[in-house]
Parts: structure tokens; sequence; C-alpha cells
């Protein structure tokens, strides 16, 4: 009766240890599934890249991101102390420039904490109101103690017998298809 | 302190180790969730509740005295025109840093039994800043007109003074507030994933729901969330260094005998950490014993922080040897002055206060029996507490009261409503804590988890 469906967002198999859940990850993308998605309840060590997740862009945002602040709070001190606000005291230099570092150190942390936060949450795609993966109820174990790999119905070489029969095969918990 | 090395002097192994054996991902996740998730309040968070806010109150009470009277209820004047407020403003500021060292430079330095103090310790640094940012407000004058303190676009044209360490200290203080909030706010990411799929009411379950963004623990989530969370650690630790550092500036900088000394950065950045650890230590202990998480705050966690403190003891206690020596050194008459006056002028008694509770008493955690007395452990981190508030006491009013000019020497005495804002404010801080303990995952959830799956590695595959 659920073959009538026209789509679903994937399959989700439900594993009871790290190990497992590695070992399967690992066996799925040698099989050549691509669009693979693996869940725990901690960092599992290795299972980014048994997916096939290598690299990321968050260091590079909170390096664009520090020298944008350090840019910002050092060019506003000389804008403002040497061109807009100039005051003179006692015929000091205006350009004092060892007086502007701690409000450049400052903002330059301020900057790259806040690129590392919502550069994280925005590649991870957070906030998410709604997921699919919710609407499997034994879903909410993947904070407790479970461990799910899902392969996504975008994948090239999805189908869902045969992938079903496929996870099946890595001696999982369970598996489950994901209602959009 | 290495974790991998068991102590062999020891009867009970387990209450040496950082977590105890037989738990599992489920069993830690729901021990600290249901502290939360329960709906039973226990009577002594009740009791703790009712005195904090009780305390809020008067803080409320002598806040809008002050803004309908102004400074003058206070008992500031000159030449002690930095009263109670700053005393208290470095005090609460210094009481942070704990937090932000626990969570980040232990990190980084992979202590493995910060796991179980970080969350509490941070949420203790954002309550300690929050505490500490309303004290240079109050003592404005004009706190209406705070936001003059920011640059920002006004028609008078105006900027702020960027030679002036006020200014500095305002980006401190406000980077280091923004900051310690994300990353205590990413450190609950996953934990609070986890209270949405535990809670069993359908409002809570919202309520958390949109806390946690939608977190579901995926392998390429985690990886971005580790990498922005070591690199939140590398930003916080240069920044815990600097906040305190700016603090003392505001005094170094000035020309006043007993403030203008190079040793004031380091020193007040070790008082920070040292007043920091007595106060995780302080909130701990009722906190395991009331919540039964004994397990989770072991005695060897209560071992490390009386090591941390015996050891950031020593170095303040170095910094009033150097203070004294520069005094003798620098032939400054009024710097030696400064010195004398401290130990033998009107407020000699703070002065030796301070001397016995920060120089003498952590000498006690040299011996083991002791880092390991509860009670001990509890009384000398309230006396570390009390001894770092004297500290500042004696920086701030007793080089103030006496500089150069005999004819303008003054005595500084506290009124009802100083002392109505400092237990205030303690007010404040017990009421934010008990409400997150109440309502936040107290422990990190996650890492427990991982912990524990490090410690069933271990056992199984002994290499």
């Amino acid at each position: 009766m659920k073959r009538n469906r026209p789509s679903i967002y994937g399959l989700l198999a439900e594993f009871e240890s790290a190990e497992h859940v590695l070992d399967a990850a690992k066996r799925a993308y040698a099989d050549g599934y691509r669009k693979l998605e693996a869940y725990s309840p901690f960092p599992v060590e290795g299972l980014d890249e048994a997916i096939g997740f290598h690299r990321s862009r968050v260091p590079l945002i909170v390096l664009m991101g520090g020298i944008a602040g350090g840019l910002t709070g050092f060019g506003m001190e000389c804008f403002s102390a040497i061109y807009h606000y100039p005051i003179n005291v006692g015929g000091r230099p205006l350009f004092s420039w060892p007086a502007f570092i701690p409000v450049t150190f400052e903002l330059t942390v301020l900057f790259a904490a806040f690129s590392a936060v919502l550069g994280m949450l925005a590649l991870n795609g957070l906030p998410k109101p709604y997921h699919p993966l919710f609407n499997v109820e034994r879903f909410v174990l993947h904070g407790h103690d479970r461990f799910f790999l899902c392969v996504e119905a975008t994948d090239a070489k999805f189908d869902r017998e045969t992938t079903k029969r496929f996870l099946e095969s890595l001696q999982p918990k369970g598996v489950y298809e994901v209602e959009p | 302190m290495n974790p991998n090395v068991p102590n062999p002097s020891t009867d009970a192994a387990a209450s040496h180790s950082l977590l105890p054996r037989g738990h599992t991902y489920g069993s830690v996740t729901e021990k600290i969730s249901e502290v939360v998730l329960t709906t039973r309040t226990p009577w002594s968070w009740l009791f703790g509740f009712s005195v904090g806010f009780t305390l809020l109150m008067v803080l409320m009470m002598a806040v809008a005295w002050l803004f309908y009277r102004g400074v003058g209820i206070w008992g500031v004047q000159v030449p002690v025109g930095w009263g109670f407020a700053i005393v208290n403003f470095v005090w609460w500021i210094g009481i942070g840093h704990a937090g932000t060292l626990i969570s980040a430079i232990l990190l980084l330095f992979r202590q493995e039994w910060r796991t179980s103090i970080n969350r509490f310790a941070e949420a203790m640094t954002l309550f300690a800043v929050a505490c500490a940012a309303i004290f240079p407000l109050l003592h404005l004058g004009r706190p209406w007109v705070f936001y003059w303190l920011f640059p920002y676009p006004d028609t008078m044209r105006l900027w702020p003074q960027w030679r002036s360490p006020l200014v500095w200290d305002v980006f401190a203080v406000s980077t280091y507030a923004t900051v310690s909030f994300m990353f205590w706010y990413v450190g609950l990411l996953p934990d609070l994933g986890n209270m949405r799929d535990r809670a069993r009411n359908r409002f809570v379950r919202v309520l958390y729901g949109m806390m946690a963004m939608g977190w579901r623990g995926a392998a390429t989530h985690w990886h971005r969330y580790k990498i922005a969370y070591l690199l939140l650690a590398g930003l916080s630790t240069p920044l815990v260094l600097s906040v305190h550092s700016v603090v003392s500036m505001d005094f170094t900088i000035g020309i006043v005998p007993g403030w203008h000394s190079t040793i004031f950065p380091p020193y007040f950045v070790a008082g920070a950490i040292f007043s920091g650890f007595a106060m995780v230590m302080t909130l701990t202990i009722p906190v395991r014993k009331i919540y039964h998480l004994e397990e989770f705050f072991t005695i060897r966690h209560l071992d490390n922080m009386a090591k941390v403190l015996l050891a950031t003891g020593m170095m303040v206690s170095y910094g009033y040897l150097m203070e004294t020596f520069m005094a003798w050194y620098s032939h400054g008459k009024f710097e030696i002055y400064a010195v004398i006056n401290r130990a033998s002028g009107p407020y000699a008694v703070f002065f030796w206060a301070m001397i016995a509770c920060n120089v003498l008493a952590p000498q006690v955690f040299w011996f083991k029996k002791a880092r390991q007395h509860i009670p001990t452990l509890f009384v000398i981190s309230l006396v570390v507490n009390l001894g770092m508030w004297l500290e500042r006491f004696v920086i701030v009013i007793v080089s103030l009261h006496r500089d150069f000019m005999p004819s303008a020497w003054a005595m500084y005495y506290p009124t009802i409503w100083d002392w109505a804002t400092l237990f205030g404010s303690i007010g404040l801080f017990l009421t934010l804590m008990l409400l997150f303990i109440r309502f936040l995952p107290m422990i990190s959830m996650f890492e427990l988890r991982e912990q524990v799956a490090e410690q069933t590695e271990k056992k199984e595959a002994p290499r």
C-alpha cells in the first residue's frame, strides 16, 4: 500500500554500536551510495569520512571573520581618531596605534566567534524546524544510545527495494522508510 | 594529573575515576536529563531559590532607589570615587574566568576531567559576567546614556576615546559576555536536542525544540560542530586572558600609587582564575549532594580544582610580594607609602584578612587529606571568595583613599545601599544559577556519552 506513494525521503537503518554503524557506512559508501548520512549520539571518530565527507569550510569562514573583525576595529579607530574626530592632546600623535590594539583584538575575536557559530549553523542547515527523519518514531533514540545510517532517496543508486535489501544485509536492528 | 595513570594509594578506585563503571550511553543521558524533566523540585532547590530571589528583590530595591536619587546614596566621594561598584565589578568578572578556563583552556590541553564540570562552570561564567556588567552601568551616574560608550552614528558626531582603558573595558567585557554565551549555547545544542526528544509534555518539547534548532546528530554536523567548538575554545583562550588584563589596565594606566604597576595584568588573571575556581567549588559541592551527582562531580574533580586553587593562590601571593618589592625598589615615596598604608593604615584589617584568606588558607591543599575532605574544601572555597573580594577592596579603595596630597585624604564608608547592591548581586547570581540547574542539563550529556564510549573501548581492547 505504501508502494504507490510518490517518494520517500530515504531509508534509515538502526544500529546498536558505533563500530557497527561505522562499518555499515563504509560498506554503503563502497557499494556506491553517495547521499549518505549517519546519525550518532556523540561524534564518532571516522564516521564523517566513512560517508565521504572530508573537508569543512568552517575554519576558512572563521579566518575571514577574524580578519574582517580586526580590520573593522582598527579601521574604525583610525578613521575616527585621525580624520573624523581628531583630538589634540598636548601635541601627541593622532595615529597612536598601540592604544588601538585592545579594541582591535576584541573585535577580531568577536567577529571570528560569530563566524564560527553562524558559519557552523548555516553549513549544517540549522535552524531547521522540520525534518523528515523525525517521522520515524525510533529516530528519537539518535540522542540516546542508537546509531543510524540513512540512504537518501536523491541518491543516484537509490532504489527502494534493492537499497532496502542492501541495508538489511548489513544486519541492522531495523530498517525504516522515512516519509518526506 | 594524568587521568590514565591509576592511583595505587587509594582504597576506593571508583572514587578516582572520572566516571563510574557500568554506565551506558542511555543511563548517563537519563540520569542528567531527569534532573530537569522531572516534575518534582527538591525542597533544597526551593529553599535556595527563595533566598536568591529575596536577595534579587533587595537588588531591585537598591537599584530603583539609586536611579531615583543618584550615586550619592553610596559611600563614594572624593577621593574615593570608585567604591563598592568597582570592587564588585572586578570581583564578579574574575569569578567568571574559571568557567572559560575550564571549558576552553582545559579542552585544548585535553584534560578529560573537565567534561562533567564544564557546562556548569560556563553557566557560572555567564551569570557572573551578567552580575559584573550591571555595576559599571549603575556607577555611571547617568545610566540612561550608557550607549555613549559604544561607537554609533550620533548627531553630535562624537566618538569614544580609543586611548582610554575604560573604553577598552567596554569592548572587552561585552565581547567576553557575547563569546561566553555563544560557547555555552553551542555546547548545549546537542543536549537541547536530547531534551526535545525526551520531553514528555508537548509545550516543553516545542520549547526545547526551538532552542535545539533541529539538531539531529548527523555525522557531517558533528564534524563541523567539533571544528567550530574547538575554534571557539581557541578564540576564548586569549580572550579570557585579555579581559582581566584590560580590567587591570583600568587601574594600572592611572597614576594612583598602588595602581600604577606592570604586574597587574598577569596578577589579575591569576586572581581571576583563583576566585573563579573557588566559586565553582562553592557551587558544585552542594549541587552534587542535592542531586546525587557524586558519580559525575567526583572527588577527583574536587581534588584537581583544589590543586588549581593552590597553584593560582601561589601566583596571587607572588603578585602581593612583587607589589611590595617593586614599591621598595622604585624608591618612590608615594608607592612605598601606599604599601605601608595597606599594612598599617586604617584599613589594615582588610589587608591582613586578605593575606589570611588568599595566601595562608589555600596552603592546606598541599595535603591530600584536605583536598578530599568535602567540608574543608567548601569552607576554604568560601574563604577564598571572601579573600578575593577583600583583595579588590584593598586595591580599589585603600589605594584611592590616600594618594599624593594628605590634604585630599579621606575615609570611605560603605552605606547600607552599597551592601544591598553587593548582596543583591549575589541574589541575582543565585537566582540565575538555580534556574539554569532546574531548566537545562547541567552536565554535558553528549560529552559524557563520548567518555562512556572511550571507556568501553579501553576495556574491550587494552593496547
